[in-house]
């Protein structure tokens, strides 16, 4: 859920280096409904994801999360299955770019990966810049958006908000 | 302090005096490009935005490539969709499923230059930075704003520089120079920086081997690769664009992230294992390993010069019977020129299947998928698992010389040693 510019949820727990082809693979590349990519999520990691994931849910990454092809289907599936915030040790700037354009927090949050196990319940703080792993009672600090990103986030997306401000664009 | 290469052509493309490293901008962009299999989510994204026509319509170029031509219905359905907004929106610039690989013709058909801001909807759009250009690639939704408003935010990137000198061995290739140089910086060892490309060896480089080099960029994850534009970019591109340039170069005392000096002569041929592109090993630690098919095309490597070396090792030789050899060029113009110099003729009648110039077999579309335990080597830019068919296949990376070696001898092999 993002309520506030928070988020909280159960993570999921991925390591390094999960490109775009683990996360939707080249062959639904010709899917352009985003519900249907949606039922691929994660599906060259976990092919089981879609089915367990809930509304909200957090994915916890390791380094160069999301590296690979420019394919937007990698963040859409994600934000459609339900996934509330991606927090990541470190990015990959298409994905990264992809995530905070569909109103997908990404968060780039070194420690992240030591301080969470799957299934602990996550509580982030996304213009405060914290992550308060609930379920262990440690916190983790990450640098806050740059205020661009966090209007764009705000505003559910850079669809949204290219349209709010066409004229200042 | 002086200005990097992206420094000043960001400066330019957003309106202003200068910009620096680690600053966001909002920058014009000079040329659109979009792939098949990204465009219709960036023309939905375009509608979404309340925009029903694009910004410009001569700026906006569609290349259909990835599915060239459709294998699978919704591939069909995607290109007869875009065909259809090319001729509402009064596109001038749609290259249909006979063109080739985005990165090549774009070049080829004269829409990049020197000190453009080119912006593709394809990871290896940083391509475009062999002719001096500051190119990288975005998804469908920035695609999406720029079809919309002509503009686009980008982080002013910090640069590394590699200067790479000496001269490179025989049958070592800029693959080889790439291939190496991503072992050095990994996989996210670039992240958000543009790499430059100096020395001695870039200079003496074909303007083919300059593309090889940023294409792979991203492999690094680097928003863009840049070679400074000289006579051999011009000798490229007058023939193709009007003439008018606004080259770019870097300043002497312009401030790098960093430097990776590379000594050309001490290469010897590079592979890259699975499942990752900086998996890097100098060949002599992988040859002997058998595979069961070999590709050379792809944007990385399908040009003229890499069919011709792959040719010179086939003629005369077969492809060895466990393995199959499939050739793609990256575009018509391409094909035409193997056409005319008897390539094909060469690789053919040594073997290998030819196909019509696409991204073919490079990211496990619709031609030579492997099946799982197989071994592919392959002149494309990603060994990622699952990129070929299937994730339980083993997916090699090497230059276009190595690849066709291989193929004669059924498994890895130095071409000096076939
Ligand atoms: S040839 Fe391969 S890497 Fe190049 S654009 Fe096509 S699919 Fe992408």
């Amino acid at each position: 859920m993002m309520a506030g510019m928070k988020v909280s949820g159960k993570a999921w727990k991925f390591g390094d280096d999960v490109n775009t082809d683990l996360i939707v693979p080249g062959k639904y590349l010709e899917l352009v409904d985003p519900h249907e990519m949606a039922k691929h999520a994660m599906e060259g990691v976990d092919p089981d994801f879609p089915g367990k994931v809930s509304e909200g849910d957090v994915v916890v990454g390791g380094s160069n999360f999301g590296c690979g092809s420019s394919r937007e289907h990698a963040a859409i599936a994600l934000k459609y299955v339900g996934v509330g915030a991606v927090v990541a040790e470190s990015f990959a700037r298409i994905f990264y770019r992809n995530a905070i354009n569909l109103g997908l927090p990404a968060l780039e949050c070194p420690g992240i990966s030591e301080a969470v196990s799957e299934g602990d319940s996550l509580e982030i703080d996304l213009t405060g810049g914290k992550v308060v792993n609930a379920t262990t009672g440690k916190e983790l600090d990450f640098v806050p958006l740059p205020g661009f990103m966090v209007e764009v986030l705000g505003e559910g997306g850079l669809v949204t908000y290219i349209r709010n401000h066409l004229d200042e664009w | 302090m002086g200005y990097t290469v992206s420094e000043k052509i960001l400066a330019r493309a957003s309106g202003k005096e200068e910009a620096r490293a680690g600053e966001i901008v909002k920058a014009s962009v000079d040329v659109a490009m979009m792939p098949d299999l990204t465009t219709i989510l960036a023309v939905n994204a375009m509608k979404a935005m309340g925009v029903e026509k694009i910004w410009d319509t001569d700026k906006v170029v569609i290349i259909l490539d990835h599915v060239a031509p459709a294998s699978t219905l919704l591939a069909a359905e995607i290109h007869r969709d875009i065909r259809k907004f090319a001729k509402e929106q009064e596109l001038k610039h749609l290259y249909d499923v006979n063109s080739g690989v985005c990165h090549q013709v774009l070049p080829e058909k004269g829409h990049v230059k020197p000190g453009r801001l080119v912006i593709g909807a394809d990871s290896h759009t940083c391509t475009h930075g062999a002719f001096g250009a500051f190119a990288t690639g975005v998804g469908s939704t920035d695609m999406g704003a720029i079809l919309a408003t002509g503009k686009t935010w980008l982080r002013v990137p910090e640069t590394i520089k590699v200067k790479v000198d000496g001269r490179l061995p025989d049958w070592v290739a800029p693959k080889d120079v790439i291939l190496h140089t991503a072992g050095q910086i990994g996989a996210d060892g670039a992240t958000y920086d543009a790499l430059e490309f100096a020395g001695e060896t870039i200079k003496d480089m074909s303007v083919s081997g300059r593309m090889t080099l940023c294409n792979m960029a991203i492999e690094m994850g680097g928003k863009a690769g840049i070679v400074e534009p000289d006579d051999k970019t011009f000798d490229f591109l007058n023939e193709r664009t009007d003439g008018v340039y606004d080259p770019v170069h870097a300043d002497d005392n312009a401030v790098y992230k960093s430097t990776l000096n590379v000594d050309a002569e001490s290469l010897e041929p590079q592979i890259a294992c699975p499942h990752k592109v900086d998996n890097v090993k100098p060949i002599s630690e992988v040859a002997g390993l058998k595979i069961n098919q070999a590709f050379v095309g792809s944007c990385t490597n399908g040009r003229l010069e890499d069919l011709e070396v792959a040719a010179s090792i086939l003629q005369g030789r077969s492809v060895h019977e466990d393995v199959r050899l499939l050739v793609v060029p990256a575009s018509a113009e391409v094909y035409l020129q193997a056409l005319d110099s008897g390539v094909i003729q060469d690789l053919v009648e040594a073997g290998a299947m030819f196909s019509n110039p696409s991204c073919g077999a490079c990211f496990g579309g619709h031609i030579g998928l492997l099946a799982p335990g197989e071994v592919g080597l392959t002149s494309s830019n990603r060994n990622f698992r699952g990129r070929q068919g299937s994730p339980e296949a083993w997916v090699y990376l090497a230059s276009p010389a190595v690849t066709a070696a291989s193929a004669v001898a059924g498994e890895i092999t130095h071409p000096r040693d076939l």
